[in-house]
């Protein structure tokens, strides 16, 4: 049995859930993010898997690089909020962060 | 817009007041040093100086006007006219609206017009005892004086209304923030009473307006200038007949003719001093000028068809206010000043009568009536504002035996009392006859009847006499008016007191000895008067055969 | 002397009092005493002016002409006139004016003179009194009022000067106003005489609708003419009835003859000069002014007038305890008998009488004032506060202490008795033969004006003597009595001068016949100008006056009419019948109070109702109060109350719905418009209030709810 795009997918929406869950459950910041970035990694599958296997060629690797770039700054810029936070609020619980509230 | 003496007399005498009211309204607050409020005295002279200019003017008018121009419908014999567009617009639907600023006198309102420049001056000294909100009131005041003056020199019936009007806050204000302990009450009576006038006065404009296209007073008493088929088109029309009622009431109501009277009682009773002066005195007589000027000449089919209803309201007023006069000695606080407002309603009556008889005699007597009623009763609403001021109280029952400490003042007082009465010699008697004699033509029953109103004068006036002048002095008036001696030095009238009614009574006993000056200045345009409403008289009469 | 001169001295005559008034109202503090000095002068002077008048109106003969100046002069023998416009109303001009005639010139003496005569009793008499100068000014405005009716020439002048005589009254009654009852007396005066003056107003009306003009000569020409008001007889019947309700309030007839007694309440002198001699004439001078257009009916309604009152005034004199009270009833009964002479036609007489008793009365008036006078001090000096000065009661045997009093007073009451050789003997016999006379040309019902005429001249002669005995002779009943003493000349010499001016020889050489005297030839009843039918024909003035008429026309006398014919021919009956009746009045006076055979109790005893009757005034006092005043006054609070609550009510109910309706209204605003307003915005809120709990403002959540709404998305596509 040879691996089709179906396995790609799959894969991807397993990283895509547990990236989810993370983001939703977990409330410790990093962990959020992590989260964050299991699903960024979860698309960046897709689009190699579609590259591979449909007509998306070049495209879709450009798009993964471009992703994994972005994930980067995001990482920085984030990072730096929640450094923010914790200088604010002496913790980095996302639950307690809920100013947006007011 | 040139009247006969080269400069505009009449805009001058109408709003000299209301430059006055700026000057009075710029004079700062300051005290002297020992605490005296000196801005207070020179806002009351600046008051003193602005109406005594205006008496001057109204000399002036009296004698540059010629006796012989009849006036009442006649453009061409107004005397000091001065016309100029003030509103001029074109109007979506209503069309074009033109307002003049139209102005005149004749031998109808001259009287009128001194009357008030003679009163305003006049109760400016009892004023001098206002010291509250002291700015406020004079400024009041010479605004109040600028619409009465208005109303009597303006032949536009727009800016008639407009005067109307103007007159009308201030009064309100006088009495509501100036008056005694039910002032507000009082105030909103007034208010509403004279508005509710007012309402139907503009609705009959309007028809008016609509009818003629023009707001000109002159102009909606000929006929001619009746547009076909509008409202007020032809004669003795239904809606004529109502319009001129619509007219009558608003002007009844300031007369005021019984039942719509009480206002009057209540507003006087909680004006201060000057203000029922004014009221009385001249505020009055707006009514009935407001009757001959307007109501009569614009619809004379109705005033002929109404007159004997007329001379009904004018019988009834005589009668009943006498009555409730007479009843004040026995009913409810016993009011010194409640009887003097009744007796106005009684003295207003003879005028109403008088100017529905329709004869020379019985209008003349009436426009006499007028004049002669506003320089009595101010006299008379003055004399009860002595003692108030002095004693702050106007029971009838708490004084007597006041002839033996102040003289001089009594004295005064029996001109004033006598005259009322229509005692001989005094100017009303004269006014009161030649109502009598022109009201005898038209109804001998009425005029009879109305005679029952100079007993019961006679019975009020002389009682109310008895229980304040005559008598004992209660045991609490023995002392000095005023133990400090600074605002009441002495126990009989004061200089300020004498300046007020000194005049009044000179003018009081010369009119009642030698009339003419008064009845010449009249004489032509009441004759014309009568003229145009001979054609009417008794034509299809409501109520008619009395 | 000229006619314009003449004229001038009058107008001087009538305002020279009222420069009195002026000054002594003005300067009367700085003046103090001297006030009544000039006063008085001033009044001596208007005296001299009507002496003048008289003379030369009397005895000079003045050209017919007429003059037309700046005033119209009219002069003939009759009547010199002023006329001036007035009140001029342009196309109508009401003139007025003065005017002398025989009348009027001899009003003027009687009037100056008692006037002049008070002014210098009152010199001492007010002596101390607070307000001496006022008093005099007040004395002055009436002296000028009262000579403004003599001199009148026109209805409105007329009225003029008797509403100003009235408020002199008033003034002069309600002097001592401190009293309540001297204020209210002045008050009643002046009210009742409104009453009376109604009546004489509406009469002007009439006239002057009807002629358009208030002139005497022009009224009585147009009627001669044959014009009358409204083109009807019973309507001038009816104008000359109301001119006389004129006359009866001022001239205190029946049924407005209370305020007269009550009047007593001013000082003494002014009862003499106003209630007794001359303000109260007014009324008979003005029935005597216009006599010439009074109808036979109107003749007859005055003189029942006059005979009603005459007698219901003697009946109550009878029975009065107070001095002066009872001269003010015989008063009334004294102007009932000029009224009544009036009224049957005996116009001289009746005018004769209102000299004479103007004589007489003010002569009795100042006796009393004498007398309370020398009672007051009396009293004063012996500190005793609670006898009455004036209650005859409290008299007695004043004969003694003062004499000169007792003399003029008898002398006076004999004269008001109608005693013979006094004046009032001639005048009052004059009418008692005109009613005489009246009574049997017309004959039927009015023989009760003679009859009690004649009853009244018996219950005068009475009371008066009552008064005389019980006051003067006998022995004093009280302290005060005993030490009165007499007063000097100032209050005397006027008591002489009147007194003596009552006794026969002025007017008439024979003290039994006032026809053979000067009076009647200058006072001639005016001829009449109403319609020949309407008027008594005994009344008419003969055509071929001069030719003597009757039988015993070898006579002088020359008929006026043929009622003077007639009333000559009884003269002497009527003057026997009333020397009997007097006599018997005097008799029986003397019967019941000097020697006290006949006891008044046992007459009170046997005839309590007559009795009370008398006492009590035929309780008038009692029903107008209880009718008339309490009628009126109820009447007023009634109107008042009926103002405060009705008319005022519905005006403030009015207000009241208005102002509820408006609350309503603001409710229905507040409660319906603007709650459908509020509940979208509540409703809103509360969706809000709900949905806010999602909003926690974590990210988490919203994430939670993105992926939530992706998945229903992604269901509901698929």
């Amino acid at each position: 049995m040879g691996i089709g795009l179906t396995h790609y997918l799959v894969l991807s929406a397993i990283l895509f859930g547990l990236g989810l869950f993370a983001i939703i459950t977990r409330k410790n910041a990093v962990l959020v993010l992590i989260g964050v970035e299991l699903v960024l990694n979860s698309a960046n599958i897709n689009f190699v898997a579609f590259s591979k296997f449909n007509k998306l060629n070049i495209d879709g690797h450009i798009a993964a690089l471009f992703v994994i770039m972005l994930a980067a700054i995001e990482v920085a810029v984030a990072l730096a909020i929640v450094l923010n936070i914790y200088q604010n609020y002496k913790h980095i619980n996302v639950d307690e962060v809920d100013t947006l509230k007011e | 817009m040139q009247s006969n003496l080269g400069f505009p007399i009449l805009t001058l005498i109408t709003f000299l007041p209301i430059v006055g009211m700026l000057l009075v309204l710029l004079v700062p607050v300051f005290k002297s040093k020992e605490g005296r409020e000196l801005s207070h005295t020179i806002m009351r002279w600046i008051t003193v100086v602005f109406t005594f200019f205006q008496v001057i003017l109204a000399v002036l008018l009296y004698i540059n006007f010629d006796k012989t121009l009849p006036g009442v419908n006649d453009i061409s014999s107004f005397q000091f006219v001065e016309k100029i567009t003030w509103i001029n617009a074109n109007f979506p639907i209503v069309g074009q609206i033109k307002i003049e600023y139209f102005l005149g006198v004749d031998g109808i309102s001259l009287p009128m017009v001194l009357l008030t420049a003679l009163v305003c001056f006049i109760a400016v000294f009892p004023s001098f005892v206002i010291h509250k909100g002291v700015k406020g009131y004079f400024a009041m005041y010479l605004l109040l004086d600028t619409g009465m003056m208005g109303v009597f020199v303006a032949l536009d019936f727009f800016l008639f209304y407009v005067f109307w009007e103007v007159m009308l806050l201030p009064m309100y204000f006088l009495i509501g923030i100036w008056g005694g302990p039910r002032k507000e009450y009082a105030a909103i009576k007034f208010f509403i009473y004279t508005l509710v006038g007012s309402v139907f006065m503009l609705l009959v404009i309007i028809g008016l307006y609509f009818s003629v296209g023009s707001f000109n007073m002159l102009e909606m008493m000929n006929p001619e200038n009746y547009k076909p088929d509008s409202i007020f088109a032809g004669m003795h029309t239904t809606i004529r007949y109502i319009a001129f009622m619509a007219l009558f009431i608003c002007f009844a109501i300031k007369v005021p003719t019984v039942p719509f009277h009480t206002w009057l009682p209540d507003a006087h009773v909680e004006a201060p001093t000057p203000i029922s002066v004014i009221l009385a005195g001249i505020l009055l007589k707006m009514g009935t000028y407001g009757i001959i000027r307007i109501a009569f000449p614009i619809f004379p089919d109705a005033a002929g068809y109404f007159q004997t209803l007329i001379a009904w309201v004018g019988m009834i007023s005589i009668i009943y206010g006498a009555l409730c006069a007479l009843g004040q000695h026995k009913v409810g606080q016993k009011d010194f000043k409640k009887l003097i407002a009744y007796s106005s309603v009684s003295h207003m009556g003879f005028v109403v009568l008088g100017i529905a008889a329709m004869r020379p005699e019985g209008v003349t007597g009436a426009i006499f009536q007028m004049f002669n009623h506003g320089t009595i009763t101010s006299m008379l609403f003055m004399i009860v504002g002595v003692i108030y001021d002095r004693t702050h109280t106007r029971g009838l029952d708490e004084f007597g035996g006041l002839a033996t400490k102040m003289p001089v003042y009594t004295g005064i007082m029996m001109v004033a009392f006598f005259a009322a009465i229509g005692l001989p010699g005094l100017s009303s008697f004269i006014s009161e006859v030649l109502v009598f004699l022109g009201a005898f033509n038209t109804y001998p029953y009425l005029a009879i009847a109305s005679g029952l109103g100079i007993i019961l004068g006679a019975a009020y006036m002389l009682w109310a006499l008895q229980r304040v002048f005559f008598g004992k002095l209660p045991e609490r008036w023995n002392k000095p008016w005023d133990p400090t001696g600074k605002e009441f030095p002495g126990d009989d009238l004061i200089a300020r007191e004498y300046v007020a009614f000194v005049p009044l009574a000179l003018i009081i006993i010369f009119l009642g000895i030698y009339p003419n000056p008064m009845l010449q200045l009249m004489n032509a345009s009441v004759n014309h008067f009568v003229e145009i409403l001979k054609p009417y008289v008794f034509i299809g009469s409501f109520l008619s055969g009395m | 002397m000229q006619p314009e001169s003449l004229l001038l001295v009058s107008v001087l005559t009538l305002l020279l009092p009222f420069l009195s008034f002026v000054v002594n109202i003005f300067f009367g503090k700085k003046l103090g005493k001297a006030s009544s000095i000039v006063a008085t002068s001033i009044l001596g002077l208007v005296l001299l002016g009507s002496f003048v008048i008289f003379y030369f109106k009397l005895f000079a003969h003045f050209d017919s002409k007429v003059i037309v100046n700046y005033f119209l002069y009219e002069f003939s023998n009759e009547i010199l006139q002023l006329k001036f416009t007035w009140i001029d109303l342009g196309s109508l001009q009401i003139k007025v004016g003065i005017a002398i005639d025989n009348l009027s010139a001899t009003m003027l003496v009687v009037v100056a003179m008692v006037s002049f005569l008070v002014h210098l009793f009152s010199i001492e008499y007010m002596a101390g009194d607070p307000r001496f100068s006022r008093y005099f000014a007040y004395l002055g405005l009436f002296t000028f009022s009262m000579n403004g009716i003599v001199l009148a020439n026109n209805f409105l002048f007329m009225y003029v000067f008797w509403e100003l005589v009235g408020i002199s009254s008033y003034l002069l009654i309600g002097f001592w106003f401190e009293k309540k009852s001297a204020a209210d007396a002045g008050k009643k005066a002046f009210i009742v005489n409104r009453v009376g003056d109604l009546g004489f107003f509406v009469g002007i009306m009439i006239l002057y609708f009807s002629f358009g003009t208030v002139l005497f000569d022009d009224i009585f020409g147009s009627i001669a003419q044959g014009k009358l008001p409204f083109n009807s007889e019973a309507i001038l019947t009816l104008a000359g009835i109301l001119i006389f309700c004129g006359a009866i309030g001022k001239s205190a007839q029946f049924p407005l003859h209370v305020w007269l007694p009550d009047a007593m309440e001013g000082p003494t002198p002014v009862s003499a000069l106003i209630h007794a001699a001359t303000m109260v004439a007014a009324g008979v001078y003005l029935t005597a002014r216009v006599y010439a257009m009074f109808t036979a009916d109107a003749l007859t309604f005055i003189a029942v007038i006059g005979a009603i009152t005459a007698f219901i005034s003697a009946t109550i004199a009878i029975t009065q305890y107070d001095f002066k009270r009872v001269l003010a009833y015989s008063t009334v009964s004294q102007l009932g008998y000029m009224i009544m002479a009036l009224g049957v036609g005996a116009f001289t007489m009746g005018v004769f009488h209102l000299v004479t008793h103007a004589w007489f009365k003010a002569a009795l008036f100042l006796c009393s004032g004498s007398v309370i006078h020398a009672m007051h001090h009396s009293a004063h000096h012996l500190g005793d506060h609670h006898t009455d000065p004036q209650d005859i009661r409290n008299m007695g045997g004043l004969r003694r202490t003062m004499p000169w009093t007792y003399r003029t007073f008898l002398l006076v009451t004999l004269a008001i008795s109608g005693v013979p050789l006094t004046s009032g003997f001639l005048s009052k016999d004059g009418i008692l033969a005109g009613t005489l006379a009246y009574a049997q040309l017309t004959g039927g019902w009015r023989w009760f004006i003679p009859i009690i005429a004649f009853a009244s001249a018996g219950l005068t002669a009475f009371y008066m003597f009552r008064l005389l005995i019980v006051s003067f002779h006998g022995e004093p009943r009280t302290k005060v009595a005993e030490h009165t003493k007499e007063n000097n000349w100032i209050i005397l010499l006027p008591l002489f001068v009147f007194s003596i001016l009552s006794l026969w020889f002025f007017y008439s050489p024979n003290p039994l016949d006032a026809q053979s005297g000067w009076f009647p030839k200058i006072i001639v009843q005016p001829k009449t100008v109403v319609p020949t039918e309407t008027q008594w024909d005994f009344l008419i003035t003969h055509s071929f006056l001069g030719e003597s008429h009757s039988s015993i026309g070898k006579e002088a006398h020359k008929y006026l009419n043929h009622f003077e014919e007639v009333m000559h021919h009884l003269h002497y009956p009527a003057m026997i019948l009333s020397l009997v009746i007097a006599g018997s009045g005097i008799l029986f006076a003397f019967l019941f109070f000097q020697f006290k055979i006949l006891n008044p109790e046992t007459f009170k005893k046997q005839f309590p109702f007559l009795y009370s009757l008398s006492f009590r005034k035929w309780y008038f006092d009692e029903v107008y109060n209880a009718i008339v005043a309490g009628g009126t006054v109820l009447f007023a609070r009634i109107s008042a109350l009926f103002d405060l609550y009705i008319v005022d009510g519905i005006v403030n109910a009015w207000a009241w719905v208005t102002r509820n309706f408006g609350h309503f209204i603001g409710h229905f605003d507040n409660f319906v418009i603007d709650g459908l307003v509020n509940l979208i915005a509540n409703v809103t809120g509360f969706f809000g209030s709900v949905l806010r709990h999602i909003q926690t403002g974590r990210v988490q959540t919203y994430v939670a709810f993105a992926v939530f709404g992706l998945i229903l998305l992604i269901y509901f596509l698929i």
